[in-house]
């Protein structure tokens, strides 16, 4: 069908979307590398090669172990709320009632608030200890009110994106839902299955394929959370609340030090890949489907 | 039989969807009804801020502060701006690995997702000295730049299901009735392609328009986009409840109606289409 003519037609159209990715992926990520073997400070003048200085004061700085910690914790704690709480949802929006759609709605909105948004309200409208709702309620029940921020940076920021994220999961889980088979369904119950087993048998291995890519999405997003941090609590108090992204920014952009926020970032992709890896696989077996 | 308890079991799920519903969505209403109230009253507890006196004045004092405006107008002309661009170097690239795919297609689609996939920080430092270079930082064409590239991924691959949807057997049907190559894409592809390239214009400007990472990043007041304002809230103006309400308000409606109308295309194109 495809002729020689439309063939090469083919490729000049797809090649200045290749090309333009393909410097994009390519330039700063091997300037990155290159910085990453330089001493280099903004704040001094010249460069010299520093072999593997900045990897080793990196992956050797108290701070970045903080850093890696903090960033499995808050894309672990994200994903355990959001997908239990996704599939909690996506069963209950499954149901029939009255008003799906406008509940659909609100369920789905935070999604759609800008991080910087979202942080600053639940910062200061909620977890303030002063004037925020929660304050407002504890001193109600005659309970001193609690320092979201100073306290427990980590949870609260993990609480505000799993807040952002609810949505995303409950509507990936709820479309995987509605192409549940539900002739499957009706037999099952004709034959005297019980809703778990059901639910066990039927339901969770439907799911099984669409929480995996909500798992992986979801991460290679939450392993760059980087505003609702910004804004919130700057890292701290100390490096409580600091990942992985906050501190390359803080150690290039706040200490001038290019050569080693750049092996911070080679650190951050290495530690992205391999998630990337597996979600590649995923979805590049969906394609051939 | 089943009549009665289905009603009740129905009730019985509403109460409950409704009431988790309107606590996922309350910071936001919240958000909202704060910013229609003046800064007194704002900081009260919850009942005596809601009995309070409805006002405008914290909409007026936002724009007269900090040019809200001019935030807002970096943020159309940002999100549009990449959104378009992404689609013009996208339609070809996803139309021609629709309908003419090669050996290598599949592999080329991975690839473009793979430099999704890439963690922004991995190349912050380097894009930020050649905008500083380039006398790029805080330029609107800085930012439309990035972004465009940022998630032509996700247009490629959004545009690419969609196409793939479409029928082969009705352009050689179009041939065949002697349409030409003009009037073949004129008449019977694009009315096909429209719906598709509407729900990945409109996902790419929602992700545009929140992208927070560059955005704080490569501007300070320029170029600045409505993330940038809020964050200037961050302390201790943030304090100013009305005011940050009002600003947050502003920021985030446009989007949040966008949104609303775009739930179904938000799962294909976040998924690379891998859950329609």
């Amino acid at each position: 069908m495809a002729t020689a003519h439309s063939r090469t037609a083919a490729r000049l159209m797809v090649s200045p979307a290749v090309i333009l990715l393909f410097l994009w992926m390519i330039v700063p990520l091997g300037m990155t590398i290159y910085f990453s073997f330089l001493r280099y400070n903004l704040l001094q003048p010249g460069t010299s090669f520093a072999g593997l200085d900045n990897y080793y004061y990196f992956l050797t700085n108290a701070a970045f172990w903080d850093a890696l910690w903090n960033t499995i914790t808050l894309v672990v704690g994200v994903l355990i709320i959001t997908v239990f709480g996704g599939i909690g949802l996506a069963l209950l929006l499954d149901q029939p009632m009255w008003g799906q759609g406008i509940v659909r709605v609100m369920v789905i909105a935070p999604f759609f608030v800008m991080p910087t948004v979202s942080a600053l309200v639940w910062k200061n409208m909620f977890m303030n200890p002063v004037n925020g709702m929660f304050a407002h309620i504890a001193k109600a029940l005659g309970l001193q009110p609690y320092d979201f921020l100073a306290h427990a940076p980590l949870a609260s920021i993990i609480l505000i994106v799993a807040w952002a994220w609810l949505p995303f999961s409950t509507l990936i889980l709820l479309t995987a839902l509605q192409s549940l088979d539900r002739e499957q369904q009706e037999a099952a119950e004709m034959d005297g299955a019980s809703w778990l087993s059901r639910f066990w048998y039927l339901t969770v291995p439907h799911l099984t394929r669409s929480i995996t890519v909500v798992i992986l999405i979801q991460t290679i997003f939450l392993l760059s959370v980087f505003a609702e941090i910004l804004v919130t609590t700057n890292g701290g108090p100390g490096t409580a609340s600091t990942n992985l992204p906050y501190l390359v920014y803080a150690q290039s952009l706040l200490s001038f030090d290019v050569g080693g926020g750049s092996a911070g970032g080679i650190v951050a992709v290495i530690l992205a890949n391999i998630v990337a890896f597996f979600l590649m696989r995923m979805i590049g077996k969906n394609l051939d489907a | 039989m089943a009549r009665k308890t289905t009603q009740t079991r129905k009730a019985f799920v509403t109460a409950i969807a409704w009431i988790i519903g309107f606590l996922i969505f309350f910071p936001i209403l919240w958000t909202i009804l704060m910013s229609f109230k003046s800064e007194g009253d704002a900081i009260k507890a919850p009942f005596a801020m809601l009995s309070s006196a409805w006002t405008l004045e914290s909409y007026g004092e936002v724009q007269e502060r900090s040019n809200y405006l001019r935030f807002f107008m970096n943020s159309v002309i940002i999100s549009l701006g990449s959104t378009v661009l992404a689609l013009v170097i996208a339609i070809p690239a996803a139309w021609s690995m629709a309908f003419v795919p090669g050996k290598r297609t599949k592999d080329l689609l991975m690839w473009m997702l793979s430099t999704k996939m890439m963690p922004a920080v991995g190349v912050l430092v380097p894009m930020y000295l050649m905008f500083r270079d380039f006398g790029l930082l805080d330029t609107r064409t800085g930012l439309v730049t990035i972004l465009t590239l940022i998630n032509l991924p996700i247009v490629v691959w959004m545009l690419y299901t969609y196409f793939k949807e479409i029928p082969g057997e009705i352009l050689e049907a179009a041939r065949m009735d002697g349409a030409s190559l003009r009037s073949e894409i004129l008449y019977v592809l694009t009315p096909m392609a429209v719906p598709g390239i509407a729900s990945t214009m409109l996902l790419n400007i929602i992700l545009a328009w929140n992208e927070a990472f560059w955005t704080l990043q490569l501007t300070t007041s320029d170029a600045a986009p409505l993330t940038q304002f809020i964050a200037s809230y961050s302390s201790p103006e943030g304090l100013f409840y009305a005011k940050l309400s009002a600003a947050s308000t502003m920021a985030i409606a446009p989007i949040l109606i966008l949104g609303w109308f775009s739930q179904k295309q938000l799962v294909r194109g976040l998924t690379f289409g891998a859950v329609k």
